[in-house]
């Protein structure tokens, strides 16, 4: 077990998991482990295991129940990423809108392909299944904002207003 | 204009608000409920309406109410799937994020029916914005003493909890659902026993879909008899529709069930037709697990009749000819589109969320997107066409849950009906690969 003293959450968002342990009933308190993953993305960006051993400790449930549930869901990250995520979707309804396309002009732009990271650390790059915007896309998602209604010119203006 | 009995108030500014949807008549459904009728007295009002869980499966909720074991000293619980992640749907989150006190308002009838004192919304993750908006909305309600302990001095106590998941298709299935809210992985559960005796935390629990439970506020008010006489047969009511592809007009529509396709496709009230310049050559009426079929196979059934926007109706000619309503994501495609590339892409949509316990899904869906990564990309055989027919069988009806179903129903009907591109893609690699390269041979309308 990795021991790290530097992977505590902050006052506020000690308060907030507690807060959503409360919400469970009594001896239900692993219900709030997806809830808890989020906030500790929010924190830490990504799901090392000294992350996944903290969330244990504050659920008082086994390192493992936190690994394999981390490694189930695909908006956890279990590598280091960028500090804006992309999150971009490919499946079907967003490909009949220019999703593709789109997507390699965003890849150029960048300079990285899917799955990587910016050498600067300012973007990784995702692709993800449907993001239940079908009707206005081709879209992305980065942390909790819609991009949506995407073209190349859209996608231009998005990555330099972020590379400020 | 049809009847609305959801979105009629979606346009009105501000009506995300406690204080607006109030003003528009919100929560007077509440009020009605807990303080003028008994939990079984609501429960008999949704059952005669008729209305079906618009999650997909369409199953009358008034019925899957009523299975609901109610042993002394056990809670039950109400559990909303705001899970929504089936390809071409986005209608939950349309409602959601527009009008999410119709949700909430919803929920307390219906949990109060059930006689749940702690109720879930599963959201999924993607959707923390949405997850905020709610639980603004939660707060609201509680304000003005429509939650929380003895609700507008009924004696009725509710406690509602948004829920996030955490980006795992496969969630949207009850018991799936109902494992990821107890903190595991999302891996479905053997039925029986099913969630109405044994649920969350083993207890007796509902699941319905926030499209399902917010048309409850509208039943109370109106009475399940007015409900029941919207729609056509038993499709009654009204259903929101989320509409995507290659039409003028994408977004979400309420329809009244019964409404003919054609309208649908062709009206400015809808869709506003197909692409202007571009004609239709295939439809996903319900979602992308429901059967592909061929633009005129949608809009009239194998004899010829119109085919209607109904769960009958569209299921007409069984899998031979017709299809189903599903979730109600309609996805147009025109002539530029690829019937095999689209089938390769859900197919490793499928392949992607497949949860991998039962082993039929796991290897056949991974088996089904391989071979059809090969036809797209010019290295396909003949017998690759048979093979992906005899994969999907032997998933079909073998799995757990209905993942199975769904991964292989959108690729045995795509060979059904376009045998022949794919057919295509195999005999003329060079050509079909070319960028932009599409079958030509497909009847169009």
């Amino acid at each position: 077990m990795t021991e790290n003293n530097n992977i505590v959450f902050t006052p506020e968002r000690l308060a907030k998991v507690h807060e959503i342990i409360e919400r469970y009933p009594e001896g239900k308190q692993k219900s709030a482990l997806l809830p808890v993953l989020h906030i500790a993305q929010e924190q830490f960006a990504w799901m090392s295991q000294g992350v996944m051993d903290y969330v244990a400790s504050l659920l008082h449930i086994q390192p493992v129940e936190v690994y394999e549930v981390a490694s189930f869901y695909t908006m956890f990250h279990l590598e280091p990423v960028g500090k804006h995520v992309i999150e971009y979707c490919r499946t079907g309804p967003c490909v009949l809108m220019g999703g593709e396309e789109v997507f390699d002009h965003l890849q150029q732009k960048l300079g990285i392909k899917k799955g990587e990271t910016t050498s600067d650390g300012l973007f990784t790059l995702k692709e993800v299944e449907c993001l239940a915007a079908c009707g206005w896309g081709p879209c992305f998602q980065i942390r909790e904002k819609y991009y949506m209604h995407l073209n190349n010119q859209k996608v231009d203006e998005i990555i330099e207003d972020l590379s400020k | 204009m049809s009847k609305k009995i959801l979105t009629e108030h979606c346009s009105t500014p501000g009506i995300e608000t406690f204080e607006v949807y109030r003003q528009k008549g919100g929560y007077a459904a509440v009020e009605k409920a807990v303080k003028k009728m008994t939990p079984e007295e609501v429960v008999e009002e949704v059952k005669k309406s008729g209305v079906r869980g618009r999650g997909g499966a369409g199953f009358p909720m008034g019925m899957k109410w009523s299975f609901l074991a109610k042993p002394e000293g056990v809670p039950r619980y109400l559990v909303c799937n705001a899970d929504e992640s089936e390809p071409g749907t986005f209608k939950d989150h349309y409602l959601m994020k527009t009008i999410p006190h119709l949700l909430i308002e919803g929920m307390i009838i219906s949990s109060y029916a059930l006689g749940a004192n702690k109720s879930f919304i599963y959201v999924r993750g993607e959707l923390m914005y949405v997850i905020h908006i709610l639980e603004k909305a939660i707060e609201e309600a509680k304000a003005a003493g429509f939650l929380g302990k003895n609700i507008l001095g009924s004696g009725y106590d509710l406690e509602l909890v948004v829920q996030p998941g955490g980006g795992a298709y496969i969630c949207g299935e009850e018991t799936a659902l109902l494992e990821s809210l107890e903190g595991k992985r999302g891996n479905p559960r053997n039925k029986p026993p099913f969630p109405a005796v044994k649920g969350l935390y083993q207890s007796p629990t509902v699941v319905n879909n926030v499209e399902s439970i917010a048309t409850v506020s509208w039943i109370i008010n109106n009475g399940g008899d007015a409900y029941a006489a919207v729609g056509v047969g038993k499709s009654t009511g009204t259903k929101l529709i989320s509409a995507s592809g290659h039409i003028n007009k994408p977004g979400v529509y309420e329809i009244e069930l019964g409404l003919s396709c054609d309208e649908f496709l062709n009206s400015d009230e809808y869709c506003g037709g197909v692409r202007t310049g571009h004609r239709l050559k295939a439809v996903v009426a319900g979602g992308s697990s429901v059967p592909i079929v061929p633009g005129a196979l949608f809009l009239k059934n194998a004899n010829g009749e119109d085919r209607l926007m109904s769960y009958e109706s569209l299921s007409d000619g069984g899998f031979a000819t017709g299809t189903m309503l599903g979730s109600g994501g309609f996805i147009a495609f025109d002539e530029t589109a690829c019937i095999v590339r689209n089938t390769w892409n859900f197919s490793r949509f499928y392949e992607h969320e497949s949860c991998g316990q039962c082993s039929p899904c796991r290897e056949g869906t991974g088996w089904m997107q391989k071979v059809l990564n090969r036809i797209e990309h010019g290295k396909g055989s003949m017998s690759d066409i048979d093979l992906l027919v005899d994969v999907s069988k032997k998933i079909e009806g073998n799995t757990i849950c209905p993942l199975g179903d769904a991964a292989a129903w959108p690729v045995a009907s795509a060979i059904r009906h376009f045998r022949d591109e794919f057919e295509w893609h195999i005999q003329h690699p060079l050509e079909a690969t070319k960028a932009g390269a599409v079958y030509t041979g497909s009847v169009l309308v």
